[in-house]
């Protein structure tokens, strides 16, 4: 088998990425381990925010959040996409130095967001408790959303697939061949399939992939646990979430309620294995945020991973040693909601060879003995 | 001929379940996704042996050659109050 690329990870990153290019005319494959976004993409909390502290950030999402607006017509299937904006809990004087500080910064960008209080927190989102959640105020984003990551997945692939990929699933990439520091080829499976171009989109697992090939990447893998209740009527459309309390809760289409926040038991590596305290500390946290949802029923708990980089930023672009290797992962829990602008972004480059701003600043090149600018902005 | 419900919580008719797997949804969890079947208060009590015997018989593989669906806990859904330690549950 012989191909211009082939994807390894088949979350919403790799499956994006097979549509962006086989829509360019190339010949894509992707080789995901077990079934599509059976890893992060499946367990996560589903979020769109344009709120981060800095620039890149700011610019990549704003951007993918104009791609998902119209990406069910794109993909002529729904994607479960609405802009129910994301409320930020502001806690102290301190925290809202810092918030307007921000503020002005995505203003600047041509972000939608602004100050409210907590008048106005209870407009949007009624079953909140400022006093419980001790918030004196908040900022508010009426653009940010959510879209259904299970249907955003299987639409890419499908209209990947529409375009001529090849889409492998239950088949695990276990050797990478390398060559003159240059990619040529892999073996998935019992398959040995020739490629110009390799794509580490393996989430968690990228940097058991990056080794295959020879690379050594700084990620490392942190368990996150996340809830749903039943289904309850309709009561609020955004998303909530808090830096300080590293809480975030939405509710869904279907009338779920959704949420995590970082669990007193969390650490590195493969766990996966639920933990019972987190699971307290996360009904606390949660009904003290919003108190009558005491009586609302937890349904399932869940692990996932964070695929976390030194500065919680992505890490895209072609390897500097490994030629045609490309890195797409590093997302620190935000691979959904930035994955249409960085798959783009990655398409021009293999597709066109053009280069970006973002290429360079999000390149693996960046932690060299260099000083990191780290993203505060992270929750879950 | 009436609609056979396989998922009760989340109202997934036999029809639908057919239709996924011949769209290449080929196992339980791919099932699970696309459909929301034991995503539901039961976590599949219901749903579960009979998406599996429309599966057998779909692709051919006995039952115990499929892949084994996973569990989530709780067991029974539980209240947040009741988690959060509350003496006045609910």
């Amino acid at each position: 088998m012989r191909y211009d690329v082939a994807i390894v990870g088949g979350g919403i990153n790799g499956c994006s990425l097979a549509y962006q290019l086989s829509k360019r005319g190339l010949r894509v494959a992707l080789f995901e381990r077990d079934y599509l976004c059976s890893g992060a993409t499946g367990r996560c909390g589903a979020g769109i925010r344009q709120q981060w502290s800095t620039k890149e950030n700011i610019v990549l999402a704003k951007e993918s959040v104009r791609i998902f607006e119209n990406l069910s017509r794109e993909l002529g299937e729904d994607i479960g996409f609405r802009q129910g904006g994301y409320l930020i809990a502001i806690h102290d004087e301190d925290e809202l130095k810092s918030a307007e500080e921000r503020v002005r910064l995505q203003r600047s960008l041509g972000v939608d967001v602004r100050i409210i209080d907590r008048e106005e927190m209870l407009d949007i989102v009624p079953i909140l408790d400022p006093d419980g959640m001790q918030a004196i105020s908040a900022t508010f984003c009426p653009t940010d959303g959510h879209a259904d990551p299970f249907k955003t997945t299987f639409a890419y692939a499908r209209s990947a697939r529409r375009y001529g990929a090849d889409i492998f699933t239950h088949r695990e990439v276990r050797k990478i061949i390398v060559n003159n520091g240059r990619v040529v080829g892999l073996i998935a499976g019992r398959d040995e399939v020739k490629a110009d171009y390799i794509v580490n989109s393996a989430g968690a697992w990228s940097r058991e992939v990056a080794r295959l090939a020879g690379i050594k990447i700084p990620n490392v893998p942190v368990r996150k646990e996340a809830i749903v209740t039943e289904r309850i009527r309709r009561v609020f459309d955004a998303m909530v979430i808090s830096f300080r309390d590293g809480i975030y809760f939405s509710q869904q289409d279907e009338g779920h309620i959704l949420g995590g926040i970082p669990g007193p038991d969390e650490r590195e590596g493969y766990h996966f294995q639920p933990t019972f305290s987190f699971l307290v500390h996360m009904a606390r946290t949660l009904t003290r945020y919003a108190p009558s949802l005491r009586c609302v029923k937890i349904l399932r708990h869940w692990t996932g991973f964070y695929d976390v980089s030194p500065d919680a930023r992505p890490i895209i672009g072609e390897d500097p040693k490994v030629k045609g290797f490309i890195h797409c992962h590093g997302f620190s829990g935000h691979g959904f909601m930035l994955s249409p602008m960085v798959t783009k972004i990655l398409a021009e480059y293999i597709a066109d060879g053009k280069d970006s701003d973002h290429l360079h600043s999000l390149s693996i090149e960046r932690f060299k003995g260099k000083k990191i600018r780290r993203e505060v902005s992270v929750v879950g | 001929m009436s609609k056979k419900i396989v998922c009760r919580c989340e109202d997934v008719t036999e029809e639908d379940v057919i239709k996924a797997i011949e769209d290449g949804f080929t196992d339980f969890e791919e099932l699970r996704k696309r459909l929301r079947i034991g995503m539901g208060p039961c976590q599949g009590r219901t749903c579960i042996p009979l998406v599996l015997r429309i599966l057998s018989r779909k692709t051919g593989k006995r039952v115990d050659e499929l892949t084994k669906p996973s569990f989530r806990p709780p067991i029974v859904p539980l209240t947040l109050g009741s988690l959060s330690g509350e003496e006045d549950e609910v």
